[in-house]
């Protein structure tokens, strides 16, 4: 086992209580700001010391509270990505990229400098200082200064932020070739779904200091165990439910009676569905088709998002019900339909306890 | 003149090691300890002078020590330096400690993490980057020690050509009458301080941008 945390910390009005562990891959930390992600991180860096618990890495302990260990960050050999990059505003990108070499001769410090710089494109730069260059720049500098330190594990917090969109997904594939060659375990901060699900193979969603989830990110995404992970995993719409008998729920603020696959347990919960899941029906009234009224909709590039209200509801206080994403195409078909079409829920999947 | 310098440099010294003990390194005594620090500060500079007197003494701590050795401080050129040391100190480490503490706390951790030690985190990383601080403190406390002088004459007197500094010449050349005594001292020293100012301005002003500037090269 490559990985191994598991701290608490009680800080004023925040808990943080995570426990997970991981191999050599690379793990999403997903979450809202304020929900401890970067806690988490910074405990495993060493920069925050947990209450309670044990971070292990590679087989090095790093903190245990029980046995009193707690290793200086000096001495953890983790490579950090700061959200501001953190580039010593005073050295130039080659001595930034230098600063954590430790112990070898100036000769293979040389050419472990140049080739990072060849192989993060900085070839040309080495003698500019970080405000001279780009953001763009500024990050792969911040990350071949990482990597220049061979580190055990990379923790990166939230990497993207500061880029614009464009850059964005520029910046991620190329990260994402870099950590596969890295090889080893990786953290990755964000409170972006895409972002996650892009870079990592399995993700942990974090809500007010608990992990709620942690799975591969399939996983995740299909099955998020609690309403706020689904919230948090991009599901748009969770609703309060009720159970009626073991196949079927009620959400009583949309009038209606659904069926699900899995056996439903607790008397209260919730319902979630994705905007993407809701399918447009021929009315036919079998299983889980509803009548609905059109009520808004908003153009975005590719897809249509449509804001749609249940006929039989009889509370009339939210503008609308549900959110769906539909493509072009059925939104061509369906806007001709005078405001009222069938949609069919699905029934696999997205009730949760809590 | 060379007691200012001297001092300066012993302020700068004690200043930065200080100012970046406290900024990086104590918590809850934080407040205890700045608030001892800057006592000199606040407090008349005939008190320090007294307090320094009853230390440095024939009768106190150090200097019973010292008379061992036939050595006495007190109305020596020593004694000059080291009261406007210890009354130009609070000026160089609150000045510096506010530069440290300004720093980018992520880029000390990026530091700390990358495995620099103290002594490179210290030379390598936070007085480079709170240089302009550094220079800043070192201005006001040579321009402070330049002028001391309640401190000077409790320790020191005012013996002529050997403790007596400008300031407290100026002090007896009014006090007796010679007016042109003093005000040829006060000519030089407003010199001298103007030329020292601007010095130090335009070096610090060269460091910054040395450092700070999008354009600056080394």
């Amino acid at each position: 086992m490559e990985l191994y945390v598991e701290i608490k910390k009680n800080l004023p009005g925040f808990v943080l209580d995570v426990k997970f562990e991981g191999s050599k891959e690379r793990i999403a930390l997903l979450g809202a700001s304020g929900s401890g992600k970067t806690m988490t991180l910074r405990c495993v860096a060493g920069l925050v010391k947990p209450d309670e618990g044990k971070i292990i890495v590679n087989g090095k302990t790093f903190f245990d509270s029980k046995k009193g260990i707690n290793i200086k960050p000096k001495h953890r050999k983790v490579g950090f990505l700061f959200q501001n990059y953190a580039l010593f505003p005073h050295l130039t990108v080659k001595d930034n990229i230098a600063f954590g070499i430790r112990g070898l001769s100036d000769q293979e410090r040389n050419l472990r400098i140049s080739n990072l710089l060849e192989r993060f494109g900085l070839t040309g730069l080495e003698n500019r200082y970080p405000r001279l260059i780009s953001g763009g720049q500024q990050q792969r500098t911040a990350l071949a200064r990482t990597i220049a330190a061979e580190p055990d594990i990379i923790l990166l917090d939230e990497p993207f932020s500061a880029l614009d969109e464009h850059l964005r997904s520029y910046m991620a594939r190329e990260m994402l070739e870099i950590l596969k060659e890295f090889g080893g375990t990786t953290l990755f901060v964000t409170h972006n779904i895409e972002e996650a699900y892009r870079m990592c193979e399995k993700i942990a969603v974090l809500y007010s200091g608990e992990l709620h989830v942690f799975g591969s990110k399939k996983d995740v995404f299909e099955n998020p165990q609690t309403s706020e992970a689904a919230r948090i995993t991009g599901c748009k719409n969770i609703v309060e439910a009720v159970r009626v008998d073991d196949g079927y729920i009620e959400i009583p603020s949309w009038g209606i009676k659904l069926k699900t696959d899995s056996k439903v347990k607790a008397e209260k919960g919730f319902y979630g569905v994705r905007a993407n899941h809701i399918r447009l029906s021929n009315g036919n009234n079998s299983g889980n088709v509803f009548k609905a009224r059109i009520v808004g909709n908003i153009e975005t590039q590719f897809r249509q998002t449509v804001y749609l209200k249940f006929v039989e509801a009889t509370n009339g206080n939210s503008n609308y019900h549900i959110q769906w994403e539909v493509s072009k195409d059925i939104w061509d078909q369906i806007s001709k339909e005078q405001g009222l079409i069938n949609i069919r829920l699905p029934q696999d999947k997205m009730y949760f306890e809590k | 003149m060379k007691s200012s310098a001297c001092a300066t440099l012993i302020t700068l010294v004690f200043g930065v090691a200080a100012a970046w003990f406290v900024a990086a390194y104590s918590k809850k005594t934080k407040g205890l300890i700045d608030s001892i620090l800057t006592l000199p500060m606040v407090l008349p500079p005939t008190v320090a002078g007294f307090f320094l007197l009853l230390i440095l003494g024939k009768n106190g701590i150090i200097g019973g020590f010292l008379k061992k050795f036939d050595i006495t401080i007190i109305f020596s050129w020593v004694a000059i330096v080291i009261a406007a040391s210890v009354v130009s100190f609070p000026l160089m480490y609150r000045t510096v400690r506010a530069a440290f503490e300004q720093i980018d706390s992520n880029i000390l951790d990026a530091a700390r993490i990358l495995g620099a030690n103290e002594f490179k985190l210290l030379f390598k990383v936070a007085i480079p980057l709170a240089w302009p601080g550094i220079a800043a403190g070192t201005i006001l406390s040579f321009a402070r020690s330049l002028g001391e002088f309640g401190a000077t004459l409790m320790v020191a007197g005012n013996i002529p050509g050997k403790t007596q500094t400008i300031p407290v010449a100026i002090f007896f050349a009014t006090e007796s009458g010679e007016m042109d005594k003093a005000y040829l001292w006060v000519a030089l020293i407003f010199v001298i301080s103007l030329i020292v100012m601007i010095l130090m301005n335009y070096w610090s002003g060269f460091q910054a941008r040395l450092l700070f500037h999008p354009r600056g090269k080394l």
